[in-house]
């Protein structure tokens, strides 16, 4: 492990890293760029955080149709899934870690690996999605009314099932759900393109442990999406689960 | 931070294990009836996971106090948002629908 300052035009690797001319140092290049991405992360946060304000209020609101809209799903999935993220989340830290080390072949392979497990969540999401088109839980005129299994016997239970409002507000949890996960996969799919683009230039041999934030920065915004799923995960998955 | 330290990569694997641990955990738990806690129980242990990732995997352990900040004014935002939004609804509307069972 070599820990050689990373001072501007310091021999380091195989090469002169100098900073790019705004900066002193290339350290304060770094935390430059790691507070830029945070701030990023700051509107994300905002982002999402109002699609989490809008499910937590109607989830508040419609607790029983949330939970046996939220049953129809499919938890093997899901949480498979939640494994996959995790375990790409796992080779992105691997990647930026193989750079800081220096072993540059590394950083493709776990790049390639991180971008491939990034894949495999969308083509699952996708056989998810497939799934509700074919049960027409679709937001709209198509939606197709379904028999909730209700908790209890209770009278107002009864009749709130029988209520066309409670279809209404089962298709308020699959509005948030569809939005939610498409927004989470769009993220995902920005992502993918971003790493294959990392992958090309770690293939030219660009980053080392003198220079590197391009994947650390990447690395945040991944790990961030995969926070967002740590989250979406339980939420929309998990509510009618001990109704079954 | 004068210096990046290299994580060894035993870290990030144990890091990788407990993230899968909750994940199970998560999944095992709401599997039983445990009324409102099953919400705590749930967003204790995703927020359990999302400190690990921000910890470990996002390295806020080894930055700047002003990227910690950063990063934990955003979290404090929405916390903000999502306490002062139930408030409001929780006080000032009337119930729409009966619960069931309530």
């Amino acid at each position: 492990m070599n820990s050689t300052p990373l001072v501007a035009g310091h021999a380091h690797g195989d090469g002169h890293r100098h900073p790019a001319h705004q900066f002193e140092t290339m350290e304060q290049q770094k935390e430059t760029s790691t507070l830029g991405m945070w701030l990023f992360l700051v509107t994300e946060i905002m982002f999402f955080g109002g699609l989490f304000t809008a499910y937590v209020i109607y989830r508040n609101m419609y607790p029983a149709a949330f939970a046996a809209a939220s049953s129809t799903l499919n938890v093997p999935l899901g949480a498979a899934n939640t494994a996959v993220l995790i375990c790409s989340s796992l080779t992105m830290a691997l990647a930026i870690r193989s750079a800081q080390v220096n072993q540059r072949k590394k950083i493709v392979l776990f790049l390639l690996l991180t971008m491939v497990l990034g894949t495999a969540f969308l083509v699952v999401k996708g056989f998810e999605y497939h799934d509700k088109f074919v049960e027409s839980h679709i937001p709209g005129d198509k939606f197709k009314p379904f028999n909730f299994v209700l908790e209890n016997e209770h009278e107002a239970s009864v009749a709130y099932a029988a209520d066309p409002l409670y279809q209404r507000h089962a298709e308020i949890f699959f509005s948030l759900y569809f939005i939610m996960t498409a927004i989470h996969a769009t993220h995902m799919i920005i992502g993918i393109a971003i790493l294959a683009v990392l992958a090309f230039y770690s293939r030219r041999g660009k980053f080392d442990s003198g220079y590197y934030n391009p994947l650390e920065m990447t690395g945040l915004y991944w790990h961030f999406v995969d926070i967002v799923w740590i989250f979406l995960f339980p939420l929309l998955y998990l509510l009618g689960a001990h109704t079954k | 931070m004068a210096e990046h330290h290299v994580t060894p990569i035993r870290t990030y694997v144990y890091v990788f294990l407990a993230l899968l641990v909750g994940t199970g955990l998560t999944v095992l738990a709401a599997e039983f009836d445990f009324g409102l806690f099953n919400n705590f129980i749930a967003m204790a242990i995703a927020i359990t996971k999302a400190l690990l990732v921000l910890y470990f995997f996002m390295e806020l352990r080894q930055s700047t106090r002003m990227t910690a900040l950063t990063a934990a004014a955003g979290f404090f935002w929405l916390v903000l948002m999502i306490g002062l939004f139930l408030m409001d609804y929780g006080t000032r509307m009337a119930v729409v629908l009966p619960v069931p069972g309530k």
